[in-house]
């Protein structure tokens, strides 16, 4: 998976003006080249444990586990990694080629601001220029990263048009790269988009699924029952999913419910979306009945997105992966009961996949053992959720 | 043979290269859309194309993202759009051109889109974000319809894809001036003259410009060029902000091409 036209069952493809098509021919090759190149898979590894501090913790919960009083909780602690989540895995990697394939200059979406981080990050370190693309919504509610990009010496775009999210942000790094294609790499940051992103993003985060299972055969002997994932383009889960595809192993993907499926305020693209193109792939789309794409609501700005990676309508269609969501409340009240039980604050992304365990880990027994993906750090929500709680800080 | 080959051949005959406008669809209504479009065959319009405005236009610039975002707010969509063509079709002629993002096709259904189309009036469709490797169904379903349809060709495309396209396309093949958006300015540097050129050796059927075509100077440039000028962007500014304007506007685009 996917097949040569990059899809995955009838989810996937390569969506885009013509311009880019040969563009994407090129990573293909390219990806195909690094991923036999001896030298470049060594130099990935070696990055992956000297500069983004691989492999990453698997954390055995025992005061969450004890609070839920069910199921064995441990975390793949991705907020450990350098820059604060899973996103640099994918960033790094893509920089790396990116370098390899003669580029000057990267571009990327960001909505939360972690992909964005990390493609600086990433730039920085292969010493490439860089601009990033971010809606005028999510520069407000992720400030601190908007200044730790600047710091890390990238460009950053506001954009002030459509839902002014993550996806004008991407439609305004396409635009980019359509008019820059010769000297840019874009660097999606989620497995999304036209092939070979989806699959290639994948490949890059899979590290954290093969990690798992290390550790996992390590510490409790033997494959954990349920993995748990937050799934915004689907890129943590998927890292986390992929090493397990084959094993008896449950998988839950838990989307944003926003403040409701019923309210249409959300991000739930499985609890109220259908089949669309858009942004380069077939996938679930939440569309109106003309194919426009509806604007979407999430507390957390990473998966606030109107459409989802074409992986996972493949793996929920043949059933492997079951999809949930958490509402903003539940997250929120997950976030904060990480922090005090555990001392570790999560993205708000994350929350989303804390929230699902709350309710899942009490009805299992107490030799159950469910791995819950900390995509990320919550130090960029912090200033965020104070102000959903009216505290200034 | 359709009402776009017809008006290419006649055109030939009389050594003449086309003139093809571009206007939003209902920006900032339908009523407004159908005056312009009886300007457009005033000044001289050999085809019209007519966008369908969607909410997500990546291959757009901001002209063309507003004019959407405008017709959007109007309420409207393809569903309107294929009637309103019809109510055209009652005075005229002029071979008409609908320019879709994907996604509005694949909602309304690839087989229901084109027979409404030709119900209607409709001679072609560009559809910008579905390359000819993912309109198998499409083309297939034109061909039967003898609709047109129009690919683009880009700066970036390899001479084996511009095979493949050509071989797609029908009507004519759309040639993509620049790297870039809709509404970016135009440089015609030797790259591209030598790209042209091989690109109508290699299609038979003619080659028409587009993509940041914004005065007369550029249209009567791109003339000399490609066998049909495409503006959009400039036209769709020029309705917008200074409608008083906007005849002589497309009347001077006219007489340069
Ligand atoms: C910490 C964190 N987790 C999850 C996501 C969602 O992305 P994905 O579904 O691709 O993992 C983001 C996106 O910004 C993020 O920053």
């Amino acid at each position: 998976m996917p097949d040569k036209k990059g899809y995955f069952g009838q989810y996937g493809g390569r969506f885009v003006p013509e311009t880019l098509i040969p563009a994407l021919q090129e990573l293909e090759a390219a990806y195909a080249g690094a991923k036999k190149d001896k030298s470049f898979q060594n130099e990935l590894k070696h990055l992956q444990a000297t500069y983004i501090g691989r492999p990453t913790p698997l954390y055995f919960a025992k005061r969450l586990t004890k609070h839920l009083g069910g199921a064995k909780i441990y975390l793949k602690r991705e907020d450990l990694a350098h820059t604060g989540a899973h996103k640099i895995n994918n960033a790094l990697g893509q920089a790396l080629l990116a370098k390899k394939m003669g580029k000057k200059r990267l571009i990327a979406e960001t909505g939360a601001g972690q992909h964005g981080v990390a493609t600086a990050t990433g730039a920085a370190l292969v010493g490439l220029e860089c601009e990033i693309y971010m809606g005028s919504e999510d520069t407000k509610r992720q400030a601190l990263n908007v200044f730790r990009m600047k710091l890390l010496g990238a460009d950053v775009n506001e954009v002030n048009i459509g839902s002014r999210t993550l996806k004008d942000a991407i439609n305004e790094a396409l635009r980019d790269w359509t008019t820059n294609v010769r000297t840019t790499h874009y660097v999606m940051g989620t497995v999304f988009g036209p092939h070979p992103f989806p699959m290639m993003v994948r490949d890059f985060q899979s590290v954290i699924g093969k990690e798992t299972k290390r550790q996992m055969f390590k510490t409790e002997g033997g494959l954990p029952d349920y993995l748990i994932a937050c799934v915004g383009g689907g890129s943590n889960a998927m890292g986390l999913f992929n090493e397990f595809l084959d094993d008896d192993v449950k998988m839950i993907g838990v989307e944003a419910g926003g403040k409701g499926i019923g309210t249409g305020e959300h991000a739930a693209r499985f609890a109220g979306g259908s089949l669309g193109v858009f942004q380069g792939c077939k996938s679930y789309l939440l569309q109106d009945e003309d194919g426009n794409v509806l604007g979407t609501h999430s507390v957390s700005a990473g998966l606030d997105y109107a459409s989802i990676g074409p992986e996972h309508p493949y793996l929920k269609g043949i059933k492997r992966v079951y999809y949930t969501y958490a509402t903003d409340t539940e997250a929120l009240e997950a976030f904060e009961l990480l922090s005090k039980i555990e001392g570790i604050i999560p993205a708000l992304e994350s929350a989303h996949a804390v929230a699902e365990v709350v309710k899942l880990a009490p009805k299992l027994s107490k030799n159950k053992i469910i791995v819950i993906n900390l995509s990320g750090r919550g130090d960029k929500d912090v200033q965020h959720v104070a102000r959903i709680k009216d505290i200034t800080v | 043979m359709n009402r776009i080959e017809d008006t290419f051949k006649r055109l030939k005959a009389e050594n003449k290269k086309a003139f093809i406008p571009y206007i939003m669809a209902g920006d900032p209504d339908l009523e407004k859309t159908g005056e312009h479009v009886m300007v457009l065959e005033e000044c001289g319009a050999d085809i019209i194309e007519l966008g369908v405005p969607f909410s997500d236009p990546l291959a757009d610039g901001p002209t063309i993202q507003r004019a959407a975002e405008r017709a959007l707010k109007a309420g409207v969509t393809l569903k309107k759009i294929i009637p309103f063509v019809k109510r055209i079709r009652n005075h005229s002629r002029t071979p008409i051109v609908l320019m879709a993002y994907y996604n509005s096709v694949f909602k309304y259904g690839e087989a229901a889109f084109i027979k409404d189309a030709v119900d209607a009036g409709v001679d072609g469709a560009i559809i910008p974000d579905l390359p000819p490797e993912e309109a198998e169904s499409f083309i297939k379903l034109s061909r039967a319809a003898n609709i047109s349809t129009v690919f683009l060709i880009a700066p970036t495309s390899t001479k084996e894809r511009v095979e493949k396209i050509v071989t797609a396309c029908s009507g004519f093949v759309y040639y993509v001036s620049i790297t870039g958006i809709t509404g970016s300015r135009l440089a015609l540097d030797e790259r591209f003259k030598k790209h042209i050129s091989a690109v109508k050796k290699s299609a038979d059927m003619p080659v028409a410009v587009g993509f940041g075509v914004s005065t007369p100077e550029d249209a009567a440039m791109i003339a000399r060029l490609a066998d049909g000028v495409i503006v959009g962007s400039a036209i769709v500014k020029k309705f917008y902000e200074h409608p008083a304007g906007a005849k002589e506007f497309i009347k001077k685009l006219r007489e340069a091409i």
